[in-house]
């Protein structure tokens, strides 16, 4: 097995009085998919911000490609090339696509002032390749569908060459036909060694497209397990009820 | 809105028998509009990022007085230095509160309607301990001329070089953006809408300029009634720099675009590690030196630092804004809307005057076209919004 691409290592984090992660530790290696489970107020979303740069952890450690790394802003962990699509996708409405995949990272001229028109054919181009059909590219993301949303997202990582993707809730807002479209990016992305964590609500989705899942539940990690060795069944008991299920599960952690 | 203001100045020429769109009323009316134009171009971005300010009415009296205090008690006899230290000094005391108020807004998250709504008290309060509550008077001669009074304009030559100027850079603007463009699309746009682009923009600078030289300058008049024209107002000059410069950040550089996407979604230009409090810290400092500006026209105009100016300056700045197309939900907004906004607001009220209207209908009847201007804003968005 080569190198983890990620290791989180005893995760704490604090608001105010309220423990949201509490000593969390996984890993995440070259290749693979893994989805965080848990109800609403598991601290799966606090734990990924964490690695996405926006909160600071209170304890634990990170390491990247073996190396311990400390994340003051969301640009310090795109420097090391964790990538993050939010749930609501985090887009301003009234600019468009190319304004939107460049946000904070604009293409400049010589002079120091933007390329927008370089900014557009870069943004056009990485959109086709994702998406043939979406070539209105120049609208404000107001005007756009849900998947188009989505494909202007998923453009903003691969562009930045991510190696570590994290996609929180990324079919919540997609019909059947765009759900399939970003299930089969996924293993494309998954092919080309990136490593991917999958906040969902979904269990299809998640049984289609991730190897292994972390479970939590009042911010501890209830268990980790591959996919292959649980049913639907065993997962939601494990979100609902906490526990781990039956011992044909136990031996299944990496 | 350019046709709207059109349609207003034809119906007032029609009402006031041709006295409206005479070189004499337009010229004064590019004065009168200048102030309040350099005020609505800095409060669309104060707007756009979801921001307001209500302190610049203040703000103008404080700096405004602080000049004229500087100028007549600090560097008496000094011509040049005079007008440019009290200048300085001025502006930066705009960039000092400008900072001051960010700070609280941005680092402490007071809302900007009350900080501001603060330094609406503390300013003029500051301006009156300041004045003393007296009118410092007289200024510098060369300071005057920046108030666009009898010789605060530009003369013949130098408006007809600026016109040039504005001519070569529509032209030069319109062939860039293709040749940008060429570069990476097969398909640009059609040679006749930019034809009809330069046509247009060459055709209103010109008109422009024409008018302004048109209107005779008193003081070199001969025996009968003829002599070289006024040109370009000073605090016009003044206005045209603050547009190229507001237009230039707001479209070309990081500041702009980030001052839109923090509108447009505070959540996503956090999340895309923009420094969103530094931002708006920024706006404010940029707020903080526009009304510096402001205020060095209307103290010059008037040869006199005063407590009582630019009162109600905010409001309207906030009118024109909003008029000219920046919505108060944030993320959407244009510098030359709000100068056109800015200008129906004047052209109504100069229109008005002619009309021998007083000054109460005045107020009402711009309060409706406010109004008119907010339900066009809603409207708009509703079309537009799914």
């Amino acid at each position: 097995m080569s190198a983890p691409l990620v290791e989180m290592i005893g995760i704490h984090k604090h608001f105010g009085a309220l423990h949201a992660v509490d000593d969390v530790s996984c890993e995440l290696y070259p290749g693979e998919v893994v989805g965080v489970l848990g109800h609403n107020g598991a601290g799966k979303t606090t734990l990924i911000k964490i690695l996405a740069g926006v909160h600071p952890n209170d304890g634990g450690t990170i390491k990247v490609h073996g190396r311990p790394v400390k994340f003051g802003s969301p640009r310090d962990a795109q420097r090391v090339g964790i990538e993050t699509i939010y749930q609501h996708l985090a887009l301003a409405d009234n600019i468009d696509a190319a304004g939107n995949l460049f946000l904070g990272r604009e293409l400049r001229t010589r002079w120091g002032t933007l390329d927008i028109h370089r900014m557009a054919h870069e943004a056009g181009k990485i959109i086709r390749r994702i998406n043939p059909n979406f070539t209105q590219t120049h609208l404000p993301v107001r005007a756009m569908s849900g998947g188009q949303r989505q494909t202007v997202a998923i453009a903003r990582a691969l562009y930045f060459n991510a190696k570590i993707l994290i996609m929180d809730e990324p079919t919540a807002a997609l019909g059947p036909g765009e759900t399939q479209i970003v299930k089969d990016l996924i293993m494309s992305l998954k092919r080309e060694g990136i490593g991917i964590f999958i906040i969902s609500h979904e269990m299809r989705d998640v049984f289609d497209v991730c190897d292994r899942l972390v479970v939590m539940k009042n911010g501890k990690v209830v268990g980790t397990t591959k996919v292959a060795d649980v049913t639907e069944d065993d997962v939601l008991g494990m979100i609902i009820l906490g526990k781990r299920p039956a011992p044909r599960a136990e031996a299944s952690t990496r | 809105m350019v046709l709207v203001l059109i349609a207003i100045w034809v119906v007032l020429d029609v009402l006031t028998h041709g006295l409206f769109l005479t070189p004499r009323n337009l010229y004064n009316l590019s004065i009168q509009t200048s102030v309040g134009a350099i005020l609505a171009c800095g409060m669309v971005f104060v707007i756009v990022a979801r921001q307001i300010d209500l302190s610049i009415g203040s703000l103008i009296a404080f700096t405004g007085v602080l000049t004229a205090f500087a100028q007549v008690n600090w560097f008496e006899g000094h011509p040049t230095a005079s007008w440019v230290l009290s200048i300085a000094i001025g502006l930066a005391a705009g960039i000092a509160v400008g900072m001051f108020q960010g700070w609280w807004i941005a680092y402490r998250g007071i809302p900007a309607l009350v900080v501001t709504l603060a330094g609406f008290l503390i300013y003029r309060g500051a301006a009156f301990m300041l004045a003393d509550g007296q009118t410092i008077a007289p200024l510098d001669e060369t300071y005057q001329r920046l108030g666009g009074g009898s010789a605060g304009s530009l003369g013949v030559a130098a408006s007809w070089l600026l016109g040039a100027l504005g001519c070569t850079w529509v032209a030069w603007n319109v062939w860039n953006t293709r040749r940008e463009r060429g570069k990476y699309t097969e398909t640009p746009l059609p040679a006749w809408l930019d034809v009809v682009k330069v046509v247009l923009g060459v055709a209103a600078i010109l008109v422009f300029v024409a008018v302004m030289v048109s209107y005779p300058d008193r003081r070199q008049l001969d025996e009968n009634g003829n002599g070289p024209g006024m040109g370009i107002g000073i605090p016009v000059l003044l206005l045209i720099l603050v547009v190229v410069v507001l237009s230039f950040l707001a479209h070309r550089t990081r500041f702009g675009r980030y001052v839109f996407a923090f509108g447009g979604n505070p959540e996503a230009a956090l999340l895309a590690g923009i420094n969103t409090r530094l931002l708006v810290v920024k706006i404010f400092v940029m707020m903080g030196i526009l009304s510096g500006i402001a205020a060095v026209i209307t103290t010059a105009r008037l040869n006199a630092g005063a407590n009582s100016i630019g009162q109600l300056a905010e409001l309207y700045a906030i009118a024109a804004a909003v008029i000219g197309g920046t919505s108060l939900a944030g993320g959407v907004g244009s510098v030359p809307g709000a100068v056109v906004g800015a200008l129906i607001i004047w052209s109504l009220d100069s229109g008005m005057v002619i009309l021998d209207v007083g000054s109460a209908p005045r107020q009402i009847i711009i309060g409706l076209v406010l109004i008119a201007a907010g339900w066009f804003d809603i409207a708009y968005n509703k079309r537009h919004s799914r």
